[in-house]
C-alpha cells in the first residue's frame, strides 16, 4: 500500500511535537523555525504529489490500520481533496512566512500550535469518514484557540472566549447529527452513508433527511452563513495578523464539508439535494448582509473579514446552484478568495503598524510614512477581491456568472454584482481614507485634527521585509492562478464532474480491500 | 429504559441550553459540559439499548448483534468523552483569563456587566415606584370607599 496520504497528517503531527520539545526560551527560535520549515516543504511536496495523482481521475483510499473501509478509518484523495489541501498548504507558507518575521516570538509555541492546526486542516480535507471529519475539525479549532489567543490579552480574550463558546457549541450539534445517522444509517464512511442512502426505506426519509440537515447546519456555522455568522467579524479583527491570514481558510473547510457531504453522502437516492434550496436563500442573505458590513465597517480589518464573509457567501450561492458550471466556477473562486482575503488581512497589519496611533482605523486622520509599497499591494488586493479585471477574482465571478442556470439567471446576476460593487466602493473608500488623506483635511471636524500626528512625530517602525515578502507572495498566487488559469479551471471542471458521480466513490472505496485479506 | 434515557437527555439538554444562554462565563461552561452529557448519551443510544450483553466477540457465541452490542458507539462516545474534557479544560483557562484581564466574568466584558447592572437597577427603582403608586392609589381608593376601615388598615 502506498502511504503518501497518511503524511499530511502524520508530519506535522511529528513536527509539532518537536517544536514543543525545542522550547525558544531555552534553544532560541532556529531549531523551532527549521522543524517547521521542514515539516512545511514536506507538506507541500506531498500534497502537490497527491494533487497529481488525483488529477488523473483515481480516487485514492487509504486503509489507516489496514482495516476494511466500512469497518476502520479510511482517507480518500480524489480531486477536490487535493485541490484543497495544495491550497491549505500554499496558505500555510506565506502565513509561516509572515509569522516568522517576529510574531512567533511574542506568542508562546506558535509553531506547535500552527503545526496541530496544519494537522487538522489536512485531516479535515483527507478523511473518508464523518467521525473524523469531526475529530480533525476539533483538532483545528483547539489549534485555532492557541493560535489566536496565545500572546493576546484583554479585548481579544472577550473576542476569543465567544469563537470558543460557539465552537464547542456547534461542535455538540455535530456529535448529534452524528448519533442520530449513525442510528439510523450504521455507519458513518461517507461513501458507505452513500449507498444506504439510496436503499433507504420511505418511512425513514424525513428522520434520515433531519438528521443531514442537522449536519449541514453544524458545516454552515463553521463556513459563517447568516444566522450564524456574527462570531466571524469579532473573531478575525482581534486574531494576530498570521493567524488572521490562515483562518481565511477556516470557512473554506466549513464550505467543503457542505460540498462533499451533500454531493457524496446525502447525493443519491431520495434525499438528494434537500439542503440545496435553503442554502441558496441564505446565502444570498448572507451576501448582501457582508456587503453592508464592508460599507459599515470602521477598521480595515473588520472590513477585511466581511469581504472573507461575502466571499463564502458567494461560494454558497455557487455551490447550492449545484450544476457542474457553478460547482467548478465556485472552486477556482474559492482557492482565490482564500489567497486574496488572507493577503488583505498581512496587508492591513502592515499598514496598521505604519500609522502608530491611528492603527487600522478609517476614520482617524493620520500619516502614513513610506506608503508606496502598501499602496501598491492594496490596489492588487483590492483589484482582486472586488472582481476586476484582470485579476483571478474577475475570472471566477465571470466563469459563476455564465454558469448560473437560466431560471434563476436574473436574481443571482443581480446579487453577485450589487454586493460586488458596494465591496468596490467599500474597498475604494478604505483606499482613499487609508493613502490619500495622509495630511489634515481642511473640513475635518476639529477633534479628528487634534487626534492627528504629523509624520515627524510618528514613532519609526522597524521595517520587516519577511512580511511584506509573504504578503507579495500571496499575491503573486493570485497572479498565478490568471496566468495558469487554464489548466487550473480544467482541473476544477473535472473535479466538479467527479462530485456528481457519486457512485464512483462507492465503487472505490468497497474496492480498497486490506491488504492482508484472510 | 428507553423511557429514562429519553428523559434524562431532553432534561441534560434543556438546562444546557438555558444555562449556554446566560451572560456569565461560568454558566456558559456548566451549560456546555450538560450539553456535551447529553450529546454522550445520545451517541451511546444510538448503537440501541441492550442490556447485559458484551461489545468484544467470545469464543463460543454465535457472531451477530442478537449475541452482542454495538461496539462503535462505545469507541465513538470515549472519543467525544475524551475531546469534550480538553475543551472544557481549554474553555476554563479562557474564561480565567478573560475575567483577569476584563475585569467580569460576564460574556461581553465590563462595560456590558455595567450596563446590565445599570439596567437593573432601573429596573428595580421602576418596579419599587410602580408598587409604590399603586399601594397609594389602592389605599386612598379603600379610603374613599369606606373611610371608617382606613385608620385599621393604615399600617
Amino acid at each position: 500500500m502506498n502511504h503518501l496520504p497518511l503524511l499530511p497528517i502524520l508530519v506535522p503531527l511529528v513536527a509539532a511535537a518537536l517544536a514543543l520539545f525545542f522550547e525558544h526560551r531555552r534553544f532560541g527560535m532556529a531549531p523551532q523555525r527549521v522543524v517547521a520549515w521542514t515539516s512545511m516543504a514536506v507538506m507541500l511536496v506531498v500534497s502537490i504529489l497527491l494533487a497529481e495523482r488525483a488529477a488523473g481521475g483515481e480516487i485514492g483510499v487509504y486503509l489507516v490500520g489496514d482495516w476494511p473501509a466500512r469497518l476502520g478509518i479510511a482517507l480518500m484523495v480524489d480531486r477536490l481533496s487535493a485541490l484543497m489541501l495544495v491550497a491549505a498548504q500554499l496558505l500555510g507558507v506565506a502565513c509561516l512566512l509572515h509569522a516568522c518575521a517576529g510574531w512567533d516570538r511574542r506568542a508562546p509555541h506558535f509553531h506547535a500550535f500552527f503545526q496541530f492546526q496544519m494537522m487538522g486542516l489536512n485531516g479535515a480535507f483527507l478523511t473518508g469518514d464523518v467521525f473524523n471529519l469531526f475529530v480533525f475539525f476539533e483538532v483545528l479549532l483547539i489549534a485555532s484557540y492557541g493560535l489566536m489567543l496565545s500572546g493576546g490579552r484583554g479585548e481579544r480574550l472577550r473576542a476569543g472566549l465567544h469563537y470558543v463558546a460557539f465552537n464547542i457549541a456547534a461542535s455538540t450539534l455535530f456529535l448529534v447529527a452524528l448519533g442520530l445517522i449513525y442510528g439510523l444509517l450504521g455507519t458513518l464512511n461517507m461513501a458507505e452513508l452513500a449507498a444506504r442512502v439510496a436503499e433507504l426505506p420511505v418511512e425513514d426519509v424525513a428522520l434520515v433527511q433531519a438528521a443531514a440537515g442537522l449536519l449541514v447546519v453544524v458545516f454552515c456555522a463553521k463556513a459563517a452563513l447568516f444566522p450564524m455568522y456574527f462570531w466571524l467579524p469579532q473573531t478575525y479583527t482581534h486574531a494576530p495578523a498570521a493567524v488572521a491570514g490562515l483562518f481565511a481558510i477556516m470557512t473554506k473547510v466549513g464550505l467543503y464539508a457542505v460540498l462533499r457531504v451533500c454531493t457524496l453522502s446525502f447525493g443519491t437516492g431520495t434525499v438528494a439535494g434537500f439542503a440545496w434550496p435553503a442554502l441558496l436563500a441564505l446565502g444570498g442573505t448572507t451576501l448582501v448582509l457582508s456587503s453592508l458590513g464592508v460599507l459599515a465597517s470602521r477598521k480595515l480589518r473588520a472590513m477585511t473579514a466581511y469581504l472573507v464573509l461575502g466571499s463564502a457567501a458567494t461560494l454558497f450561492l455557487a455551490f447550492a446552484l449545484a450544476s457542474a458550471g457553478t460547482i467548478s466556477a465556485g472552486l477556482y473562486y474559492l482557492v482565490h478568495s482564500t489567497f486574496a482575503g488572507a493577503a488583505l488581512f498581512l496587508l492591513a497589519d502592515l499598514i496598521r503598524r505604519r500609522r502608530g496611533n491611528a492603527g487600522d482605523r478609517k476614520d482617524v486622520l493620520s500619516a502614513l510614512p513610506d506608503r508606496t509599497l502598501p499602496g501598491v499591494l492594496y490596489l492588487v488586493a483590492a483589484v482582486s477581491l472586488a472582481g476586476l479585471p484582470p485579476l483571478s477574482g474577475f475570472i471566477g465571478k465571470l466563469l459563476l456568472l455564465e454558469a448560473v442556470p437560466a431560471p434563476r439567471t436574473g436574481w443571482v446576476w443581480a446579487l453577485v454584482l450589487g454586493s460586488s460593487f458596494m465591496m468596490l466602493v467599500g474597498l475604494a473608500r478604505a483606499g482613499t481614507r487609508l493613502f490619500w488623506r495622509v495630511e489634515p483635511w481642511p473640513d475635518a471636524s476639529p477633534e479628528k485634527l487634534a487626534a492627528y500626528t504629523p509624520v515627524e512625530q510618528m514613532k519609526v517602525v522597524p521595517s520587516r521585509p519577511l512580511e511584506a515578502a509573504a504578503t507579495m507572495l500571496l499575491l503573486a498566487y493570485g497572479v498565478a492562478m490568471v496566468l495558469a488559469a487554464a489548466p487550473l479551471l480544467e482541473y476544477t471542471r473535472a473535479t466538479a464532474a467527479q462530485l456528481q458521480s457519486p457512485g464512483d466513490y462507492v465503487e472505490q472505496v468497497r474496492a480498497a480491500l486490506p491488504v492482508r485479506g484472510d | 429504559m428507553e423511557l429514562a434515557m429519553a428523559s434524562a437527555i431532553g432534561l441534560l439538554t434543556a438546562a444546557g441550553v438555558y444555562l449556554l444562554l446566560r451572560a456569565r462565563s461560568f454558566d456558559l461552561i456548566l451549560g456546555l459540559t450538560l450539553l456535551s452529557y447529553a450529546t454522550n448519551l445520545l451517541i451511546f443510544s444510538s448503537g440501541r439499548l441492550v442490556a447485559g450483553k458484551p461489545p468484544v466477540l467470545r469464543d463460543g457465541v454465535a457472531t451477530d448483534l442478537a449475541h452482542y452490542t454495538d461496539p462503535l458507539p462505545q469507541a465513538l462516545v470515549l472519543t467525544a468523552i475524551v475531546i469534550s474534557f480538553a475543551m472544557t479544560a481549554v474553555s476554563i483557562v479562557i474564561a480565567i483569563r478573560s475575567r483577569a484581564d476584563n475585569h467580569s466574568d460576564h460574556v461581553d466584558g465590563s462595560s456590558a456587566e455595567r450596563d446590565f447592572q445599570l439596567a437593573e437597577q432601573r429596573r428595580h427603582e421602576e418596579a419599587r415606584l410602580a408598587t409604590l403608586a399603586a399601594d397609594t392609589a389602592r389605599a386612598r381608593s379603600a379610603g374613599e370607599a369606606s373611610p371608617a376601615r382606613d385608620k385599621g388598615a393604615g399600617g
